[in-house]
């Protein structure tokens, strides 16, 4: 690995932390889409600052693209409040049209100057280890590495000074409004550091990437806890992993390095969506079959305790008849019964069933909680 | 290194940026200058230069196709499938292509429509099965496609046997490169698109008013689900080719968007929602062809947001304006009323009911907002006060019945409650 390689990983990783800290609030309360729409937006914010200061490389450009994510957001805030239509369609039609005029004004007015449309939107970030901050002949490392750390250090002291503000209005935003806790200026403040983590972050790995590293992490994370801190640390951790791999898969397959974090970033999500520990699909899997042969247990002893002491106790019993009467098929009643006998709630005696006096009792008061429920 | 995958990721996200032939240079002529626009000029060029009739007849089968579909999507809250679906695509189109070796634009348009349905697959698993929520899917799937889309694309610009010419012309949405093959390829892809849409007329209105009651007649509600949105993706597959992904999202919500305003009946939402799609597209491909340095998928999206505008200002009923006006009234009404009112109570504690009271105590009673003379007078004209003296009113007998009438049915209101 050599000092770029390195440095590389370095940039990928502070983006990753940067986009996964305002992603866990955007996934939280429903607005991920929103990421979608500032990240497209701030075109319009850096043609328009670039207008006014005439070089690409300013920080102005920053600030010019973080106004147009809240002019973004404040536009589908009013057009929601008019109620001629959904959220998600007045998302759907703000984005494209301020989008839409970022790329007719520089494809008319910005055509001839040297305003590279192509490196503004999609960045690139085995390009970052050459653009060098160099104060008085010394050479401090990567420019992009400050930007992103600057813009990192803004995120952690916003969600430390709002931690609370932010949880009570993510949970609960009528109770947020009764605590005099302004939801709106959270909601502003928000969506003011997605637009600012998101310019500084498409300088890199460009606008759609941006939106992957915002939300694939926080998301896999919300399977993996229910508590906030830690829906945080972990999505930081995997955006770091996906940063990470992603460099590495790049290399391997000599492909672009953000569309491989993204697709790492998804492929971790797949991993976490089947195996999470409680809410991944296998572990969904196992316990609805947990609960399906428990539910067929009760049934059994149910019925064994019904019939028990009766005439047709005879008939009742017998394996064969479980068959027809429960309409389980062979399979499924001997895999019943085997587990009934094996909890010790029934005897299984030539091809007759009788409960034991632990069954007995544990088919009653299933029978009881069933006339409950 | 890398600038050219750059280069195809951006072109595939914001369409034809780049130099475009504009209509009337193909014939030699400069393009007009932007100040004079001249309408025969552009409609000659309509009917008889290649380009523009190409680009404005994609663009009108464009418009008409996905502003039927994305009625649905919109009715449905799906407005933004069609942002995932453009995105989506793009795996899609370069694994057709690496699987294929073929740039034929069915080969690709297959592509993008696998994978456009793959992620709509996940997405449902996503939210049906996780506590992930519906937009968290969409832009996890959204974005993460795309950028694997990407890995793709690097890949196939290594290979030695593989330029990529043809893959980026499609990749780009480039509408001016729009061939009269795409157009016919467009044409019967939406024809059959829209077809379905007429066959499964009923079915389908049910899916996006009301699927549980559909459930419970007995429709297959889970597969034509399935069938619908395989359709919305097919509209935007059709449109990459012309304005690229960003904007095609654009062209699925907004003519639905703005026909919504002007109806309540599916059958008129949907044929005005073609017709405004239609409508843009002609226009977009006709402004970007008649200005020089006007990208015409963006035009098209300029054109589309007026049309919005427009209806949502000016729609009948549901109209800003018209709400606005309505408001305006009711306040009036409300402040007649409250005049009226206030009158009657101020003469019941006088015994008197056509005693007479000054202008100041009737804006003292109001809240001190002005208006009070002049709600006066429009209660005078109507014969229901009365000037006593200057400065002083009182209520007429028919308005002291109308008054009491209005607390009657006031009183009435409230008990309801």
């Amino acid at each position: 690995m050599n000092i770029e390689q390195f440095e590389v990983q370095i940039i990928a990783s502070l983006v990753a932390v940067t986009c996964a800290i305002p992603g866990v609030f955007l996934v939280l309360r429903r607005m991920a889409m929103m990421s979608d729409a500032i990240s497209h937006a701030i075109l319009l914010g850096i043609v328009l600052a670039f207008f006014v200061v005439q070089d690409i490389s300013s920080p102005i450009l920053i600030i010019g693209a973080a106004l147009s994510g809240v002019l973004t957001v404040s536009l589908v805030e009013l057009l929601n409040k008019t109620g001629l239509v959904r959220e998600d369609a007045s998302i759907g039609l703000v984005f494209p049209l301020l989008f839409s005029i970022g790329v007719i004004l520089i494809a008319r007015y910005a055509w001839n100057i040297h305003l590279d449309v192509h490196a503004v939107l999609l960045g690139e970030l085995a390009f970052a280890p050459f653009d060098r901050l160099i104060i008085g002949g010394h050479d401090f490392g990567p420019k992009s590495m400050y930007v992103m750390g600057s813009i990192l250090a803004l995120n952690l002291v916003f969600i430390t000074l709002f931690y609370k503000e932010l949880k009570v209005a993510t949970f609960d935003a009528g109770l947020a409004a009764a605590l005099g806790f302004y939801p709106g200026l959270i909601h502003y403040g928000l969506m003011g550091l997605v637009s600012v983590t998101a310019v500084g972050a498409f300088d890199a790995v460009g606008s759609i990437l941006v939106v992957a590293l915002m939300i694939a992490p926080p998301a896999a994370s919300y399977l993996l806890t229910d508590k906030l801190s830690n829906m945080i640390i972990f999505s930081a951790v995997i955006g770091v992993i996906s940063a990470v791999s992603g460099f590495w898969v790049a290399i391997l397959l000599d492909a672009n390095i953000a569309g491989s974090m993204a697709t790492m970033s998804g492929v971790i999500f797949i991993f976490v969506f089947l195996l999470a520990p409680e809410r991944g699909l296998i572990a969904l899997a196992r316990r609805r079959s947990r609960q399906r042969w428990e539910f067929a247990g009760r049934v059994l002893a149910i019925h064994l305790l019904n019939h028990e002491g009766t005439p047709e106790e005879d008939r009742e019993s017998r394996i064969e008849h479980l068959e027809e009467t429960l309409r389980w098929n062979e399979r499924f009643a001997r895999g019943v019964i085997g587990r009934s006998v094996k909890r010790g709630m029934i005897l299984a005696h030539d091809g007759r069933l009788k409960l034991t006096d632990e069954g007995r009792e544990f088919a009653g008061k299933s029978a009881a909680d069933e006339y409950i429920n | 290194m890398r600038i050219s995958d750059l280069r195809t990721a951006a072109a595939f996200h914001f369409s034809s940026t780049g130099a475009r032939p504009v209509a009337g240079t193909s014939s030699g002529k400069p393009g007009p200058a932007e100040s004079k626009v001249d309408v025969t000029e552009i409609l000659y060029d309509l009917l008889f230069d290649y380009t523009l009739r190409t680009v404005a007849l994609g663009s009108a089968v464009l418009g008409i196709v996905s502003g039927a579909l994305g009625a649905y999507a919109v009715l449905r809250k799906q407005s933004l499938l069609g942002d995932a679906m453009s995105h989506a695509a793009l795996p899609g189109i370069a694994l057709a292509f690496l699987l294929t070796g073929s740039k034929m634009s069915i080969v690709l348009i297959l592509g993008a429509a696998i994978a456009g349905w793959i992620a709509t697959i996940f997405i449902m698993s996503i939210v049906n099965s996780t506590r992930v929520k519906y937009d968290s899917a969409l832009g996890m799937v959204l974005s993460v496609f795309f950028g694997f889309g990407l890995v793709l694309l690097t890949i196939i610009q290594k290979r030695p046997d593989a330029t990529q010419a043809g893959l980026d012309k499609f990749l780009f949405g480039q509408a001016a490169a729009l061939l009269e093959r795409d157009v016919i390829t467009m044409g019967i892809l939406g024809a059959v698109a829209i077809t379905m849409v007429l066959i499964f007329w009923k079915e389908f209105k049910l899916l996006s008013f009301d699927p549980d009651f559909g459930a419970t007649l007995g429709f297959p509600i889970r597969i034509l689900d399935i069938l619908l949105t395989t359709l919305i993706v097919v509209a935007i597959v059709l449109g990459l080719q012309t304005v690229g992904v960003v904007l095609m999202s654009a062209m699925i919500v907004a003519p639905a968007a703005s026909a919504r305003q002007w109806t309540d009946n599916l059958g008129i939402m949907i044929i005005l929602s073609s017709f405004f799609g239609a409508l843009a597209g002609i226009s977009g491909a006709v402004l970007s062809a008649s200005v020089p340095r006007l990208p015409t998928g963006p035009t098209i999206v300029l054109s589309v947001s007026a049309i919005v505008f427009v209806s949502f200002l000016t729609a009948p009923r549901r109209g800003l304006l018209w709400k606005w006006f309505r408001e305006r009234k009711n306040r009036g009404r409300l402040r007649l009323e409250g005049i009226l009112e206030d009158l009657y109570s101020l003469a019941l504690s006088h015994e008197n009911p056509e005693h007479a009271h000054s202008v100041s105590v009737l804006r003292l009673m109001s809240g001190g907002k002005g208006g009070v003379e002049k709600s006066l007078d429009i209660l005078r004209e109507r014969g229901l006060v009365r000037l006593v003296r200057p400065g002083e009113w009182a209520l007429t007998k028919t308005g002291i019945s109308e008054a009491e009438k209005m607390i009657e049915l006031r009183k009435g209101e409230t008990s309801e409650y």
